[in-house]
């Protein structure tokens, strides 16, 4: 088996004039699995995050019709969260030993995934030849297994992302909770003196962009009663199964500031979730259960800030640059994109990737402008259909399935309708920093 | 509002020593004739030459900011919601520091105005770069 811990950075298409992608068309996504999400761990180990991993990588192949003996390629995100540790001197539960396999890793399947757990603890994956890591996310993950299959180093391959959440609040404890800091860790942007959480590099650039254009976070309100509603028309979502709440205008500016100008709705609710897809070439895919959705190309931005974080100036001039390399590579145009799910967790950088992509013309410091029309799934103008991280919780990857289901035409209720739903792109997860992939009702 | 305290390590030592002695360095990279901050171990665009610490006017100016009203970190949830500022050095715009901007109320923070360098004691008395606007 060939095995490699981290995915080459050569096989991520992250310049620019590459262009069209070699295996245009040539690669499909066909299955979808995803495990019941929960706000947070039960301490259950049948809800544990190797267990709901193991949960979606089967509904994955079950959706494709597909024998998990014919599963050749592996490919994950082992990073399962962003904030939520095990802490150092709390044992791991005997009843996770004794449910499964475990590995050299006592933390695998409890606060990280890894192939080798996995592998142990699915015996019928008997035919993987191919696996990788791809740390980040799942845009990372699958951009990574698009190429793979492309290459021919795998021909039915499963992707996989997953999440835990434990009780406790994202990035409490640790250095934060400590009384002096280590001077490098002291100089770096969310770790720092200066006691900035998460969401203050977006928070600070969204200040920006509104001092620049002259608007107003109020003027994020219509993008966010859209993600929620369609979130909750998304049945695999968080907000959909547990708390099925619309979230009004007046809900979300009376919202409290975590860092203002991001308010606690800006922010996306941390969960227990996962969630996997199985591509295949074109030539097998139309042999399988599900429509095929073709991919028709993939793009990256690996861009860094010159400074301690990303200015509005940067972000702009890399997401210009990441809609050129996604338009040259899928060889389309910025009218053949029936919708756009670019990645909205922190819901205050969606607009620069939609001002990134030219999305129905949006330019630079338009995007809040475009948020006052009809965004809805029932326009002509579908702005995030999938609800994002907003509307279902933290994935990362609600955008990838609502991408294939709008194609496959199994959207259900959140089908768009206002246009042919064609040709979409989802991706992220930064403005600066991220992988994208255009899907395609039809090869060519 | 005091901070967390500092301990300097090998890579940001001369940083920190230089604060202690009011003065406000930045890694500078000989071969590229370019600041950098964060300091790292090495120059991000070459990847190599030489790294010296370059003195800096302490002078600068506010590009933006947020006011953090829920922040993790526990020593400054006593003093929330306060100003964080991301600050442009005048002897490069793209080099940027981190302020909470002593003196000015939190949300009041007139973004573009002029600032100066000023050091602050921390928890273990490791002074730390500041930036108060000029009036």
């Amino acid at each position: 088996m060939k095995v490699f811990d981290e995915a080459p950075e050569d096989i991520f298409r992250s310049e620019e004039s590459l262009g069209v992608w070699e295996h245009r068309g040539k690669v499909a996504a066909v299955g979808i699995g995803h495990a019941p999400t929960m706000r947070r761990w039960d301490n259950d180990p049948e809800t544990c995050v190797g267990a709901i991993s193991i949960c979606a990588l089967r509904q994955a192949m079950a959706d494709a019709g597909v024998d998990p003996g014919q599963v050749d390629g592996l490919i994950i995100d082992p990073v399962t969260a962003t904030g939520a540790g095990w802490p150092k001197d709390k044992p791991i539960p005997q009843d996770m030993l004794a449910r499964w396999q475990a590995t050299d890793d006592p933390l695998d399947g409890l606060t990280k995934n890894s192939i080798a757990w996995l592998l142990k603890n699915m015996p019928e994956l008997t035919g993987i030849q191919f696996a990788m890591n791809a740390s980040g996310c799942m845009s990372k993950a699958l951009v990574a297994a698009v190429q793979a299959v492309g290459d021919g180093e795998t021909h039915t391959c499963l992707v996989l992302k997953a999440w835990h959440n434990f009780e406790g609040r994202y990035y409490q404890g640790g250095d934060n909770e400590n009384d002096s800091l280590p001077g490098t860790a002291a100089l770096t942007a969310l770790t720092n003196l200066w006691g900035a959480p998460a969401c203050s590099a977006t928070a600070i650039q969204f200040n920006e962009y509104c001092h620049k254009y002259g608007k107003s976070h109020a003027m994020m309100a219509p993008f966010m009663e859209n993600s929620r509603r369609n979130g909750l028309l998304f049945p695999e979502g968080y907000w959909a199964q547990h708390r099925p709440e619309e979230l009004t205008v007046q809900d979300y500016l009376a919202a409290r500031w975590i860092a203002e100008p991001a308010n606690l709705f800006d922010n996306d609710l941390p969960i227990m979730c996962s969630g996997a897809y199985l591509l295949t070439t074109a030539e097998r895919a139309i042999h399988l259960a599900q429509t095929p959705v073709y991919i028709l190309n993939h793009a990256s931005s690996r861009a860094v800030p010159r400074s301690i974080m990303p200015t509005l100036e940067e972000v702009e001039v890399e997401t210009a640059r990441t809609g050129r390399k996604i338009y040259e590579g899928a060889g389309i145009i910025v009218e053949d994109l029936s919708f756009e799910n670019m990645y909205d967790g922190f819901s205050l950088f969606h607009q620069f990737h939609l001002e990134g992509l030219g999305f129905r013309g949006v330019g630079q410091g338009e995007a809040l402008d475009f948020y006052q029309t009809d965004i809805s799934i029932h326009g002509p103008n579908p702005v995030s259909p999938s609800g994002g991280n907003i509307g279902s919780g933290r994935s990362r990857f609600w955008m990838h399935t609502d991408s294939i289901q709008q194609i496959q035409k199994r959207a259900g209720a959140r089908q768009i309708t206002g246009v042919p739903s064609e040709i979409g792109v989802s991706g992220g997860p930064m403005p600066m920093g991220g992988n994208f992939t255009v899907w395609g009702v039809a090869p060519d | 509002m005091p901070k967390q305290g500092v301990v300097p390590d090998e890579l940001t030592a001369p940083f920190w020593t230089a604060a202690n002695e009011q003065r406000l360095v930045i890694q500078h990279c000989t071969n590229c004739n370019r600041l950098q901050h964060p300091p790292a171990v090495q120059c991000a665009r070459c990847a190599e030459g030489k790294l010296e610490w370059q003195e800096m006017s302490g002078l600068g100016h506010i590009y933006s900011y947020a006011v953090v009203h829920d922040g993790p970190v526990r020593m400054l949830k006593e003093g929330q919601p306060f100003n964080v500022a991301i600050i442009t050095l005048d002897d490069d715009p793209n080099i940027q520091m981190l302020s909470h901007l002593p003196g000015t109320p939190s949300g009041e923070v007139p973004v573009k105005a002029a600032v100066q360098v000023v050091f602050e004691d921390s928890a273990n008395g490791q002074k730390i770069p500041e930036w108060k606007v000029i009036e």
